[in-house]
């Protein structure tokens, strides 16, 4: 497995990420700047990580996914590559078009940090293989525009496809009511791409690799990524 | 283009802040009347916020060394030795004013500002924390300020990529007109890699990193030494506008560029800007500088020597550096996108000389515009003493339960869940303890090691009785990191106080110093840096003397880290520590019976340390299950917080003494321990054995509280009392741009 992670200005857990593929998965992620036109040769796996890319100023990943380097991750998704976009990853994935949708301000208008539910909606994609189909798993999250939108069409197709990867959920993996916490259509945490590739979610699995540090239910999905290629 | 300069009037004068005597040493000191810039500069330099010229004389009494101590007061942060080369870089400062004009934009600077002081010393930030002081929760100001300075430390915080792990919101009316927002920064680095203000050599390049200079924050030093008064909403425009993106570039870029080796001294631009960094570059390192402004990056067409002088724009720095290093370092800021400019250089005539396209506006002696600051020795009365208050002396106006659950729920004890849930405080994936707890602790990367991090101050104790409460909050942030298992390491003080002038607050903020260096002196517990915000008056009232507390703690290893939560079932709940009932200042006195009067409650350091370095034993031992100190409202609000974290109730053996004064006493160096029953006897033993009272006073288990033989308290109604309080508040009517009152 040969993984990289994307560092732009004003990335911020591009260390997180690296650190729980380093633990979870035994990978050692290259960092690679926003201002290269290549990936390294042999390329498997290319991390968006979390942060605030360019101060997410106009408008969340707006910019960064006009970064030189996003036309070889584009390549790189278009031939099977994997691509995991988390929190300002996701939301640069979605300005880049590499997945459908867009993130918008949480319903309550507010940044939140917390502990969160997900349900794991399928377990036969590279990210998701560690993990049960409808399994509950306890991430955190870190945002303030983390409410997921799509139009009416798209959503019947992700639905349909059977792309939705993680929906917010409570303890007992109920889903919907106060357990999705910012709004999201369809209590949605997380998007596949139609060929199961690129996974965009907003929740950070990243910091829930280590017991020590909130639990370990993250690492699964490092592990099975390492896997995976 | 020449710009006509005003002319020096003494209303100009003291439109600069400076006293007419103030004036004259101006005079005196360079024999000739300064030029606008001059002006503009002695301003900047000696002014309350830059100078400390009230209050230094009192500061030089404070401890600042230990064996630990690598650097104390006066470099931009303190640093800490933690052992195997790593060193702790931390320090605590105040955005107040600015952040009652404009709380969003004022909370986020204060957090930019301190934690370039922490990178400025080659330290990577860890952790931040803040202490929030607010007016009353029914001020018609209140919740729209609440609302700007909690977004806006998230703001920054969160952008920037620091976890935001610990701190306090306290509310009460004295604060109605002037806030408190007192930002900490702790950050880590190695010892053999600290990066300091002092340059040295002559003729090398002094280097302007960041971002570009334009028209905001021109005198917001100088504002922060001044009263409030109607006007102050007109004084917006001096408060500057943050860019937590330009800061973590600047961060990244300023390590690699330390990491190359190309840096001599650096100094961030805070209060003051270009004028406070370039001379303390220069007069720390007995050097002079030149400036040369036209090669300053500006935001703006046309900015005056004098604008440039005094902007507080955010995110830039200064540096030295070593001249064959200089392509090297302007490629790494290039590559981050940010400004590198060479706007002078040092010299050996010990003048602080401005140039603008070649015509000298400045020229000044170095060394003397930093030491010749004014300095008082400000008259000041103590506080009159208030009479003891005797539990046996006060009817309770209600029921153990419902006394309880008033405080709770009250504003002042309530969960601040909805403040912290705002900051991101899980990156960098080293947070054990999150906020909520006495501490937040924190791992050294990689672990085990880890540090534990506070904030603390009672400033009901402080206006009482300045001496006590000055003990006092340092006695609670040692109590808070032995809490959780950590040894106490050294503090950070932020000094709020209101006009230094009236003798009576003078007296406060005598009482409190004595008091911080009386406790930091018997906890081994040296203060390493601070800063001090005076004048914090609104109409001639003054906040309650709020001299906040940062502390820093080492663990060996945070597996072993102690937390609030109750366990298990069954376990036996033990008080460390003597209580008398002191009801005097208490939160129950307080909020419960509705009196604000009476002595708070003497710290006794002996018993402190004694009682707390017992904790810590039992800590290591692996004997404590739980720890809890006991502060704010006393052992049944301990109690029942420990009962909330933990999901536990408990059972409490019925009071000595009357039920008020047993359950909400505020009685320090006291703990609340929980052991397994076998544990019991031997714990009690070895207490005793180190001179420590402990004793029995009740078992966890269940789902509810029963204090005694009075009325149990279900966990959930405490549940939904703690937690509700906040969230209620927030989301009562908009009062958004209420006018100042």
């Amino acid at each position: 497995m040969n993984a990289v992670v994307i560092l732009f200005p004003g990335s911020n857990r591009e260390r997180d990420v690296a650190n729980a593929l380093r633990r979870a998965g035994g990978v050692a992620p290259k960092i690679v700047w926003h201002g290269e036109t290549e990936l390294p040769a042999g390329t498997d796996l290319v991390v968006l990580p979390g942060g605030f890319s360019y101060g997410d100023y106009l408008r969340c990943g707006a910019i960064a996914a006009r970064s030189p380097i996003m036309d070889a991750v584009r390549a790189h998704a278009a031939r099977g590559g994997l691509v995991l976009g988390i929190c300002n990853g996701f939301q640069i994935a979605v300005e880049a078009g590499l997945l459908p949708g867009i993130l918008t301000r949480n319903a309550n208008l507010r940044f939140l940090c917390h502990a969160q539910h997900l349900r794991v909606e399928r377990n036969d994609t590279p990210f998701t293989r560690r993990y049960a189909e409808g399994q509950t798993i306890e991430v955190c999250i870190a945002h303030g525009e983390g409410n997921y939108f799509a139009d009416e069409e798209t959503l019947k197709r992700l639905e349909g496809e059977g792309r939705v990867a993680f929906r917010y959920c409570d303890a007992n993996g109920e889903v919907g009511g106060a357990a999705n916490v910012n709004g999201s259509i369809n209590d949605i945490a997380g998007v596949y791409s139609e060929t199961f590739n690129v996974l965009g979610m907003m929740p950070h699995p990243e910091n829930l690799v280590d017991a020590a540090v909130g639990g370990i239910d993250g690492a699964a999905l490092f592990a099975g990524l390492a896997e995976a290629a | 283009m020449t710009q006509t300069e005003p002319a020096i009037t003494p209303d100009l004068v003291a439109a600069h802040g400076l006293k007419p005597d103030e004036y004259e040493r101006v005079l005196a000191l360079i024999g000739r009347e300064p030029s606008y810039t001059e002006l503009g500069i002695f301003s900047a330099m000696w002014n309350e916020h830059c100078s400390y010229k009230s209050s230094k004389r009192w500061l030089k009494t404070l401890p600042v060394t230990g064996p630990l101590v690598i650097q104390g007061p006066g470099e931009n942060a303190g640093v800490v030795d933690i052992g195997d080369g790593d060193v702790v870089v931390f320090k605590m400062e105040s955005h107040n004013h600015p952040s009652f004009i404009e709380p969003y934009q004022g909370a986020a600077t204060g957090v930019g500002g301190i934690l370039r002081d922490v990178f400025t010393m080659g330290a990577r930030p860890v952790a931040a924390l803040n202490a929030l002081r607010f007016g009353d929760p029914e001020h018609p100001r209140t919740r729209h300020l609440v609302s700007g300075v909690v977004a806006g430390v998230g703001g920054y915080g969160n952008s920037f990529g620091v976890p935001t792990v610990g701190g306090l919101v306290g509310f009460h009316t004295r604060y109605d007109g002037n806030i408190l927002v007192n930002a900490m920064a702790v950050g880590l680095a190695k010892a053999d890699a600290i990066f300091y203000a002092k340059a040295s050599g002559v003729g090398l390049p002094v280097v302007y990193l960041g971002s570009k200079t334009g028209r905001d924050g021109i005198h917001g030093a100088t504002m922060a030494s001044a009263e409030f008064d109607e006007g102050s909403e007109e004084k917006r425009p001096t408060v500057q506008v943050g860019d937590p993106f330009a800061e973590k570039l600047l961060l990244e870029a300023c390590l690699e560029l330390m990491a190359s080796g190309a840096v001599v001294a650096i100094q961030d631009m805070g209060a003051a800007g270009l004028t406070c960094s370039a001379v303390e570059m220069g007069a720390k390192g007995d050097l002079g500088i030149r400036l040369d402004l036209e090669n300053v990056p500006t935001r703006e067409e046309g900015m005056t020597a004098y604008e440039m002088m005094l902007s507080e724009s955010q995110e830039r720095m200064l540096m030295v550096l070593h001249p064959e290093k200089e392509e090297v370092a302007r490629a790494i800021f290039v590559k981050w996108g940010l400004d590198f400019a060479v706007v002078g250089h040092t010299t050996d005539d010990l003048r602080f000389k401005v140039y603008l396209n070649g015509e000298l506006k400045a020229d000044l002696p170095i060394k003397e515009l930093g030491d010749e600051a004014p300095e008082y020795d400000r008259p000041w009365v103590e506080t009159p003493k208030s009479q003891r208050v005797e539990a046996a002396n006060v009817d309770a106006p209600c029921d153990t339960r419902e006394a309880l659950l008033t405080l709770i729920g009250s504003a002042e004890l309530s969960s601040r869940r909805w403040v912290w849930e705002q900051y991101d405080h899980i990156i960098l994936g080293d947070t054990v303890q999150k906020p909520g707890g006495d501490s937040a602790v924190i791992r050294v990367e990689g672990g085990p090691k880890g540090l534990a991090l506070t904030a603390d101050v009672t400033p009901r104790y402080c206006e009482a009785d300045p001496f006590e409460g000055g003990k006092q909050a340092v006695a609670e942030a040692w109590r808070n990191l032995t809490a959780v298992g950590a040894t106490p390491l050294a503090v950070t003080d932020n000094l709020n106080f209101g006009n230094p002038e009236k003798p009576e607050i003078m007296g406060q903020l005598v009482g409190c110093i004595r008091g911080i260096g009386e406790a930091c002196r018997a906890l081994d517990f040296p203060v390493v840096s601070g800063n001090v915000s005076l004048y914090n008056e609104t109409q001639g009232r003054g906040i309650l003397p709020t001299p906040t507390i940062g502390a820093v703690g080492v663990l060996a290893d945070v597996a072993r880290s102690a937390t609030v939560a109750f366990k298990r079932e069954d376990e036996a709940i033990l008080l460390i520590g003597d209580g008398k009932g002191w009801l005097g200042r208490s939160c129950w006195l307080w909020l419960v019976a509705g009196r604000e009067e009476g002595a708070p409650p003497p710290v006794d350091l002996a018993a402190e340390r004694r009682n707390g370095d017992f904790v810590r034993s039992m800590i290591a031992a692996g004997v404590a299950t739980a720890v809890h100190d006991l502060s704010d409202g006393g052992l049944l609000v301990a109690v029942a917080e420990m009962a909330l974290a933990g999901r536990i109730g408990a059972r409490l053996d019925a009071p000595h003494g009357a039920p008020h004064g047993y359950f909400f006493g505020e009685d320090q160096a006291r703990y609340l321990v929980t052991v397994a029953e076998p544990s019991v006897g031997m714990v009690i033993d070895a207490a005793s054995a180190a001179g420590v009272t402990a004793a029995r006073i009740g078992t966890t288990g269940g789902d509810r509280l029963i204090p005694g033989d009075e009325a149990p308290i279900l966990l959930e109604e405490l549940r939904e009392s703690h937690e509700g309080w906040f969230p209620r508040f927030m989301a009562g009517p908009a009062v958004d741009a209420a006018p100042a009152s």
